[in-house]
């Protein structure tokens, strides 16, 4: 079934690594987010995949079945172009009916096909008869969506397909990808740099930077225990705090604050480390009750809630608190944490996670 | 667009109809000319229209002016439309194709043969007649339309515009194909081939035209009268020996000579500004 393993895969350019040695095993009916910032190889796996570029080593499984040398038409993959890459000349139906055309399905049946992927995706009949260019960028993506269900793949290839939309338009196309994924139950990987796409779609996300998977887990983990430093940065908004902290055997230093952390083992600490707090961990405290004080520079109010950008000594900070406080610039305002587990170690010379409940 | 007012449209206006009088005189000259007895024309220069429209057109196209050693003029307009027809066609044709490789394989020397191409810019007919007049007669191509054609189709002009048009058609048009299935020959033929239909029309307008006012070349390649071309043949009309040259009918010649690229680019005219300034994507 849509099984997908990547083995070792690895896709070197000229003088580029693109891919270094990935592994990802997929299991059939599985919704994958790939995110990264732009250039760390995401789109490059997904193209990898979909067999549009060639492997430099490592091999490819789908359904169980090596698909390295196969071409992109014999892999059983649909896939979804960011922006969609509809036949400008056909007719959307024609646009639809293309692939299965030239697989010698008959006539007949492709109109059912057709006749399905419609009432999925609740598009309307009358536009099957209409050329891409009198359809809107909503009716567009449903379009290529479209294009890619009637071909009923093993493997859904979405590279992001929404970033052409508007910001209201993204939000409702998000959920009906959504749907659609639950109505077919494909085997899906998607693509995106937007990291509230990947959280609200996948059910494992893979965070890729430089060619490599900084972690692969379910939404809430990543967000929870991030691997990396990288991660803890690139997964959640605003940005995760972070700190640069010594250890002194006893305690910890990070900002001009001790912060007492029971759960360190001293022995298996390095002396240098960084501190994590995510914003909405951090909140006003009263008088005299906080664990340390910020300076307040700037405010952003996002209604629900308010960002308070500060400094703690050196350090730039960002607090999340409730739409209703009112937070003046220049204040000096006593910040504690919501949760004294809600804190990450990474060590400071690779990034990575340091465990602090081991 | 800037507005003005006063007398600024008028003057632009006033420099225009100069340019269209211009340009139409000559014009009208042929016309007028075509119109009137052979003697009325070395007398005095009529200014309006003649009666003998209708006689000497019909003696032009039928018989033609055998004192000059010519075909009649059907013959000769015969003879150029399989001229330009085939070059133009011959041209887009092959250049499609080479653009079509040059821009969709790779393969080794990519780059090398395009910038070959590109140079073959630089070596027009007139810069490598010699050769080519050698080779159009070592393969006894002498006085044949395939004489006249071959040596001209291949075009460096045709194929760096259809390249550069096929540059701008998204690579993921391309890839999405791929995963239909589509392979090179159903991806020129569904995908290569209509996308560019509106600069293939525009190119076609642009050669015929240039196909069918060749001089040089048909005055080398053909001896034989009847494969005189209408461009090259209106100049052997004026040249009679001994005698007055007929104007009425060289001018009636010279008429129907505008005519056929007149056609196309009248009948083309929607294309040829598309397909060079906004191709269709």
């Amino acid at each position: 079934m849509g099984r997908i393993d990547c083995c070792g895969v690895t896709k070197r350019y000229r003088d580029k690594l693109a891919i270094a040695g990935l592994d990802l095993a997929v299991a059939h009916g599985e919704f994958i987010g790939v995110v990264g910032p732009s250039g760390c190889g995401k789109s490059t796996l997904l193209r990898l995949i979909a067999g549009l570029e060639t492997l430099t080593e490592g091999s490819i499984r789908i359904g169980g079945r090596v698909v390295n040398e196969l071409e992109p038409k014999d892999r059983d993959i649909a896939m979804v172009f960011q922006n969609y890459a509809i036949y400008p000349h056909f007719s959307v139906y024609d646009n639809m009916a293309y692939g299965l055309k030239n697989r010698g399905v008959n006539k007949a049946a492709i109109k059912r096909e057709i006749a399905r992927a419609v009432e999925i995706l609740q598009l309307e009949p009358e536009l099957l008869a209409r050329k891409p260019r009198e359809l809107s960028g909503g009716q567009r993506q449903r379009v290529a969506m479209g294009r890619a269900i009637v071909r009923e793949p093993q493997v859904f290839l979405f590279d992001e397909p929404l970033s052409n939309l508007d910001a209201k338009l993204r939000v409702q196309m998000r959920l009906e990808i959504k749907r659609l994924h639950q109505l077919l139950g494909v085997t899906t990987i998607y693509v995106t740099h937007d990291q509230v796409e990947a959280m609200t779609l996948a059910q494992r996300l893979v965070v890729m930077n430089h060619g490599r998977v900084e972690q692969v887990g379910t939404p809430h983990a990543v967000y929870a225990r991030p691997a990396s430093r990288f991660v803890a940065t690139f997964i959640g908004s605003p940005a995760m705090n972070l700190l640069p902290a010594r250890w002194t055997g006893a305690s910890l230093e990070a900002g001009g604050v001790l912060w007492p952390l029971h759960t360190l083992s001293p022995s298996a600490a390095p002396r240098e480390l960084i501190l994590g707090i995510r914003p909405e961990h951090l909140r006003i405290a009263e008088a005299g009750a906080g664990e340390f004080e910020m300076t307040v520079e700037l405010v952003e109010d996002l209604g629900a809630d308010k960002l308070v950008h500060g400094r703690l000594g050196e350090v730039a900070m960002v607090v999340r608190v409730a739409g209703g406080v009112v937070v003046q610039p220049g204040e000096r305002l006593p910040i504690r944490r919501t949760d004294s587990a809600a804190v990450h170690l990474f060590d400071s010379r690779d990034g990575r996670r340091i465990e602090l409940n081991a | 667009m800037v507005e003005r007012t006063g007398w600024a449209p008028l003057r632009r206006h006033a420099l225009l109809l100069l340019g269209v009088v211009l340009v139409a005189f000559p014009i009208y000259i042929a016309l007028v000319a075509s119109t009137h007895p052979a003697a009325d024309i070395i007398a005095h220069f009529p200014l309006w229209f003649g009666t003998r429209l209708v006689s000497n057109y019909a003696h032009t196209i039928t018989a033609g002016i055998g004192s000059a050693g010519a075909p009649p003029v059907g013959r000769m307009l015969l003879n150029s439309l399989a001229m330009a027809l085939g070059i133009s066609i011959g041209k887009i044709v092959i250049s499609l194709l080479s653009a079509y490789a040059v821009v969709y394989f790779r393969f080794p020397l990519r780059r090398s043969c395009f910038w070959l191409i590109f140079i073959t810019l630089i070596l027009p007919v007139q810069v490598r007649i010699l050769p080519t007049y050698q080779v159009v007669a070592d393969l006894h191509m002498l006085d044949t339309y395939s004489g006249l054609i071959v040596p001209l189709i291949a075009s460096a002009t045709a194929t760096f515009f259809l390249r550069q048009f096929l540059l701008t058609v998204p690579d993921e048009l391309l890839e999405a194909a791929l995963i239909d299935g589509a392979g090179p020959v159903r991806f020129f033929f569904d995908f290569v081939l209509p996308l560019s239909r509106t600069t293939i029309a525009a190119l076609f307008v642009v050669e015929f035209i240039y196909g069918w006012n060749l001089y040089l070349w048909p005055l080398i390649v053909t001896t034989k009268q009847s494969m005189y071309t209408i461009v090259m043949g209106i100049q052997h009309l004026a040249n009679v020996p001994d005698a007055t040259p007929p104007w009425n009918w060289i001018m009636a010649t010279t008429v129907l000579a505008i005519l056929p690229p007149l056609g196309i680019v009248i009948a083309m005219q929607r294309f040829l500004v598309k397909g060079f300034i906004e191709p269709e994507k």
